[in-house]
């Protein structure tokens, strides 16, 4: 009897099609299975219970058989009715028995894995926040997404599955052959000869079948990569009328797919009719054995009939133990790559000073206050215990930084610099240069080698992470809008702003004007990162976050790249409103943009070439003058 | 919609119809060993009979083996019939992905389509392929076992007019209950999923606004409904199992009950009695395999629907009524009343009355700002997109004349999303002109100003661009797509600003080289920098999708607002790169 209920699960994570990790082994399984048991084990009594049910449920499924014996030699060959009545209520009570315990069993596991797999997804998204961005940088979101989707689905499927299978299959397995040995311990030996042989087949046959389909996943790859690459380059392929060689090219790919998959999955399919009928050979063997010992008078016919029940049943354990293992490998494996996520080492923060909102008290000095009154100030722990809070200038200053995203690979080299508060500082040079870079270390996004940087005066590293993040609004190149109305976007700039002030954000950005354009205006619900607006909308929305959040320094990541030059020309006061009194360090391609800073730093290769206001760049007619009039290239 | 799915598998029909076969053989086979081993007992163990049992034994051995040689031969066949299956779905939808337009594509979206090419495919041949087994074998041995339960004891056999309906019943109950519940859960997994996805492409967001707590809190929303329908899906699901068990042990023990008696009066033999219970238990596996057959099945339903949007979605572009003989006489171009909206609707317009004139073998620029339709204008012309109303015509035809194939060979265009594909620099060139020799392939990159870069790399044409065409600048890419264009030999060229990332000098150079190399191309250019196209024989300056003047740059400077002002911002800042 089947435990293994394959039931109709819907689709899950997005990306490897079914059977990615099928075949993936764990490398490490002490340390992976003790990373399961810490959240399987906190069902401890639940556990037991379950233990008490699969115990109760093969237990009965293994002694049902067995009441043949006495029923057909007690009573029904000698005719006593009664006795059969009390026999059979016996058996019925058995068997119910069984069935309230497999019920519970199977709905308690069911808690438990639904409960790990919640605790696993919530600890890794958990832990997934506290990642350093270096990590997202060299992994991909595919990666990442398939960790709390495919991977925890794996374990899921096994907990809820394999688990109890295990257990019950591995009991029902050891109390049949007990039985069976019981009955009759010739017979026995038979039917632990085909039980041998039938170990060996699952070991060749599986072997072939791993082969085949590593190639088979091999292929699908290779498939699977072809269609990405040419159904993403679908308007390029239409505009060279390139139609027949790309369905020439994949089908040459196709063909190879699918002789591979058809080996994979004949061998994989040959598996369950060879065991169903090796064990049918049993049967018969058996069964000609055990009449010929019932003739000889070696066995009675109770025992022969039930041991031939046994017979039929003791192979079903084994085929399901060999369909399990694959599951419970892929599960392991799973767990192992979002235990390998949990042991990355998360964003370092030691800093302990802390940024707090202030009013200046009559004598000058500042308090500390829940309310929004846009005073900002730096709180820090003085020497015997008492508070001492420093305003929030926005004076920046970098000291011999160096740094790479590799040890080995140095991306800035020697870099100083210092913004006053209140002045626009400006970064321009190619791509690759190392704008952004800057940019980054300022929020702490990345950690230097060597050097410090200071705000205030106070090293970066002594404050702590998210009040400096707090302190520095940064609107970058690329907008991510979050599934939401276009007022919680803005909103996530300040989480507790309030339609006024969301929409004066709006209007500063100058995106109120096709806010209100749109059906639901701020309410209008933005899907799939915001897909329905234009780049340069976007970009509105992103200054406008900005805005709301009313941080003490601007970082602008080339925020009006993809606003056409007229309508940046609008939104220019508002750009500049938003700046005023600000520290800003400003990244452009459009030298127009930042022609009035106080003081222009022009990278190359991770080094400032030169510095200086526009005008005095010019005139030195160097790397600015070749950028500006456009005599070098940017990429 | 299996009607529709028939096609695709008839190829492969003879392998369906011999695994039915072979299911069947492999079922009867199975179904008739008990009744061997009833004989045996009854007849071979009750008379002594040591000849007759061994002859018994014999038989049931060899019936177990020809079943198994059956059932190896339906694992075969299912998985020929299931992944071919498979393999033409893919194929079909990749080919009809090939004939569509434009819009199509963007109707489905890319990543979209690419799902339905692979996991959606993944899902449907799975089922066949498991499917096939059950599907067969089951209902053949359902209905041998009732036969042969019934020839056994008819009177007997009567257990299952109870049974059968009974187990259908809850299976029916239970399946109903848990396909809603799944299709709860469903939307709940997509929602945890897109949580995930927004939390990792805005990662940098969440960090520079110090979101993280923000985030967690909405991912454990999403996390616990999660949980909360799964626990209550899969709930459902494990009643499955004892509700099964209740029935058949239900069975079993009626079973015992009249058939003991029967056995005592000598209506039927105890061997028989064995048989019968192994055929209860047969029966009632048989009809729990279909209900989960049918679970299975219902979840590549929804795989099954996209698929068929796919291969049933109708290309808006086609060239049926074309003249196959119409060949583009030269290079002109001329709009007439155009107007065009995307969804093909008057009251939405894109472009309202455009109407232009572009002799053969000149230079036209086109500026506009943002969202002003300059791209949507240009991708007229090779029948991108077909115009709502009013004509576009090239070579003095309408572009509905020409054969597809035959209008976007002669109007050559590079797109704002430039596509390299894997592979050397010198196959991707090769897709503007396959029969081009190595002179053709550097006279396009020198007039594309290519030539320099790619014979410093070290390994020239041949380097590898990798996925993409990751390997080279943005710069380097899009002088290698013009290069690619050029060598069609276009007689019109379209570079909807493919300059973008390329220097001013490297620009004018690239427009000295069209000037020289190819005067007899009518050359159209979007572009956002002045600078590109000041030098055009003729300027059109785009405004929210009507054409708001036209004229060369000195006469736009006298006449046209939009264009003076344009031109006066980036004179101040001299815009070098957009």
């Amino acid at each position: 009897m089947s435990n293994n209920t394959k039931t109709a699960a819907p689709m899950r994570g997005p990306g490897n099609g079914p059977g990615k990790h099928g075949y993936a082994r764990p490398q490490n399984m002490g340390k992976t299975l003790r990373f399961l048991m810490g959240y399987i084990g906190k069902h401890k009594l639940l556990l037991v219970v379950v233990i008490v049910c699969l115990f109760a449920s093969s237990f009965a499924m293994v002694a049902g058989n067995y009441f043949l014996r006495p029923l057909i030699n007690n009573y029904i060959l000698p005719g006593d009715f009664a006795g059969l009545a009390k026999m059979l209520t016996v058996m019925a009570l058995v068997y119910l028995t069984g069935a309230c315990c497999s019920y519970a069993y199977a709905r308690i596991m069911v808690h438990i894995s639904q409960q790990t797999v919640y605790e696993m997804r919530r600890d890794l998204f958990d832990k997934m926040e506290q990642l350093p961005l270096s990590y997202f940088d060299s992994h991909t979101h595919g990666e990442l997404m398939s960790r709390v989707t495919n991977d925890i689905d794996t374990v899921s499927e096994a907990v809820n599955n394999s688990f109890a299978s295990l257990i019950s299959n591995g009991l029902t397995f050891v109390g049949t052959l007990s039985m069976m040995v019981f009955l009759s311990p010739g017979l026995t030996l038979i039917s632990l000869g085909f039980l041998g042989l039938m170990f060996l087949l699952i070991k060749v046959i599986g072997g072939k079948s791993r082969f085949y389909f590593g190639q088979q996943q091999q292929k699908l790859g290779n498939v699977n990569g072809y269609i990405e690459e040419m159904i993403e380059g679908q308007k390029v392929i239409k505009v060279f009328c390139h139609e027949e060689e790309a369905k020439a090219q994949f089908k040459e790919r196709n063909d190879a797919l699918r002789q591979a998959a058809i080996s994979a999955q004949s061998y994989s399919g040959i598996m369950m009719p060879m065991m169903g009928n090796l064990s049918h050979v049993n049967y018969a063997v058996t069964s000609c054995v055990g009449g010929l010992m019932a003739i000889a008078g070696g066995l009675d016919l109770g025992s022969l009939i039930s041991y031939l029940q046994y017979t039929r049943q003791v192979a079903n354990p084994i085929s399901h133990l060999s369909q399990q293992i694959n599951t419970i490998l892929a599960a392991l494996a799973g767990a192992e790559r979002v235990y390998e996520v949990m042991q990355v080492e998360p964003e370092v923060d030691e800093g302990t000073v802390t940024l707090t909102e202030a009013i200046r008290k009559e004598d000058g000095t500042l308090e500390e206050t829940s309310e929004h009154t846009g005073i900002w100030a730096w709180k820090a722990l003085g020497p015997a215990g008492t508070v001492v809070l420093e305003p929030v200038l926005g004076d920046v200053r970098f000291h011999n930084v160096v740094f790479g995203y590799n040890k080995d690979k140095t991306i800035l080299h020697d870099i100083s610099l210092f913004a006053k508060p209140g002045q626009k500082i400006a970064f321009v040079g190619s791509t690759g240069a190392g704008k952004t870079t800057i940019t980054n270390l300022i929020n702490r996004f990345y950690e230097i080698q060597s050097g410090t940087i200071t705000y205030d005066g106070i090293d970066v590293r002594l404050i702590e992470k998210d009040s400096l993040r707090r302190s520095l609004g940064i609107v970058l190149q690329d907008t991510h809008l979050f599934t939401g109305t276009i007022a919680d976007n803005i909103r996530y700039g300040k989480l507790d702003a309030t339609d006024e002030e969301v929409v004066a954000a709006a209007k500063l950005a100058n995106a109120h004007a096709f806010i209100k354009h749109l059906p639901q205006g701020y309410d209008t619900v933005l899907t799939g990162d915001g897909d329905n607006l234009s780049q340069g909308q976007r970009q509105l929305l992103s200054i406008a976050r900005a805005a709301v959040a009313n941080p003490p320094v601007l970082i602008l990541d080339e925020a009006t790249s993809s606003i056409d030059t007229r309508t940046e020309k609008l939104i220019e006061k508002g750009m500049d409103r938003l700046m005023a009194g600000r520290t800003v360090f400003v990244i452009a391609h459009r030298l127009s943009t930042v022609r009035n800073a106080k003081a222009i730093m022009v990278l190359e290769q991770g080094e400032i070439i030169e510095r200086g206001t526009h005008e005095e760049l010019l005139e030195k007619k160097g790397r600015y003058y070749q950028l500006y009039t456009g005599k070098a290239e940017l990429e | 919609m299996i009607k529709k799915f028939a096609p695709y598998l008839s190829k492969y029909k003879k392998w369906v119809g011999m695994g039915c076969l072979c299911g069947i053989m492999e079922a009867v086979f199975e179904m008739l060993i008990p009744l061997v081993m009833a004989n045996i007992v009854d007849v071979g163990v009750q008379n002594h009979d040591a000849a007759y049992t061994i002859r018994m034994g014999l038989l049931m051995a060899a019936m177990a083996v020809v079943s198994m040689e059956f059932g190896m031969g339906l694992a075969r066949c299912s998985s020929i019939a299931g992944q071919s299956f498979g393999a033409e779905l893919r194929e079909a939808q990749y080919n009809k992905i090939q004939e569509y337009s434009f819009s199509n594509i963007e109707r489905f979206s890319t990543a979209s389509l690419i799902t339905r090419l692979t996991n959606d495919v993944n899902a449907m041949q799975m089922s066949i392929t498991m499917g096939m087994r059950i599907l067969v074998r089951a209902p053949v041995m359902l209905v041998s076992a009732l036969f042969l339960a019934v020839m056994i004891n008819a009177k007997l056999a009567m257990v299952f007019l109870v049974a059968i309906p009974v187990l259908l019943g809850s299976l029916y109950f239970i399946i109903s209950h848990v396909r809603k519940r799944f299709g709860i859960l469903q939307g709940r997994i997509d929602n945890m999923n897109t949580a995930v996805q927004e939390n990792l492409i805005g990662i940098r967001t969440v960090k520079a606004f110090v979101r993280e707590d923000f985030e967690r809190k909405k991912f454990e929303t999403a996390n616990g409904n999660l949980r909360k329908a799964s626990e209550e899906a899969f709930g459902f699901v494990v009643l499955n199992m004892p509700v099964m068990q209740m029935v058949m042990f239900s069975t079993i023990i009626a079973i015992l009950w009249f058939g003991g008696g029967m056995v005592y009066t000598g209506a039927l033999q105890v061997g028989k009695l064995t048989s019968f219970i192994t055929y209860v238990t047969q029966i009632l596996m048989s009809l729990m395999m279909v209900s989960m057959i049918f679970m299975m099945l219902s979840r590549s339903v929804a795989s099954a629907r996209r698929i068929l949007e796919v291969l049933e979605e109708v290309p808006d572009i086609n060239d049926n009524a074309c003249d196959p003989q119409a060949q583009v006489a030269d290079g002109s171009v001329v709009f007439d009343h155009v107007n065009f909206s995307y969804d093909g609707k008057e009251d939405d317009l894109v472009l309202t009355d455009v109407n232009l004139t572009i002799p053969s073998g000149s230079t036209v620029g086109i500026l506009g700002g943002t969202g002003s339709a300059k791209t949507t204008l240009v991708q007229l012309i090779p029948r991108l997109y077909d115009v709502t109303s009013g004509r576009v015509l090239v070579g003095g035809r309408d572009v509905r004349d020409y054969s597809l194939e035959h209008l976007r060979n002669t109007v050559a265009m590079v797109l704002q999303q430039n596509t390299l594909f894997s592979g050397t620099i010198r196959e991707n060139l090769l897709w503007g002109d396959e029969s081009a020799s190595d002179e053709e392939i550097w006279a396009a990159c020198q007039a594309a100003c290519a030539d320099e870069f790619i014979s410093r790399m070290p390994q020239g044409l041949e380097t590898d661009l990798g996925q993409g065409g990751v390997n080279v600048s943005g710069g380097q890419k899009q002088r290698l797509c013009i290069a690619r264009a050029i060598l069609k030999k276009p007689k019109v060229l379209i570079l909807d600003d493919s300059t973008s990332a390329v220097d001013t000098a490297t620009d004018a150079k690239i427009r000295r080289a069209f000037r020289e190399d190819l005067s007899g191309t009518t050359k159209i250019i979007i572009a956002q920098r002045v600078s590109s196209i000041s030098d055009a024989d003729q300027i059109i300056v785009l405004d929210d999708g009507h054409v708001a003047a036209h004229g060369t740059h000195e006469e736009l400077l006298e006449s046209c607002d939009i264009y003076r002002e344009v031109y006066q911002s980036q004179q101040e800042g001299a815009g070098l790169s957009e």
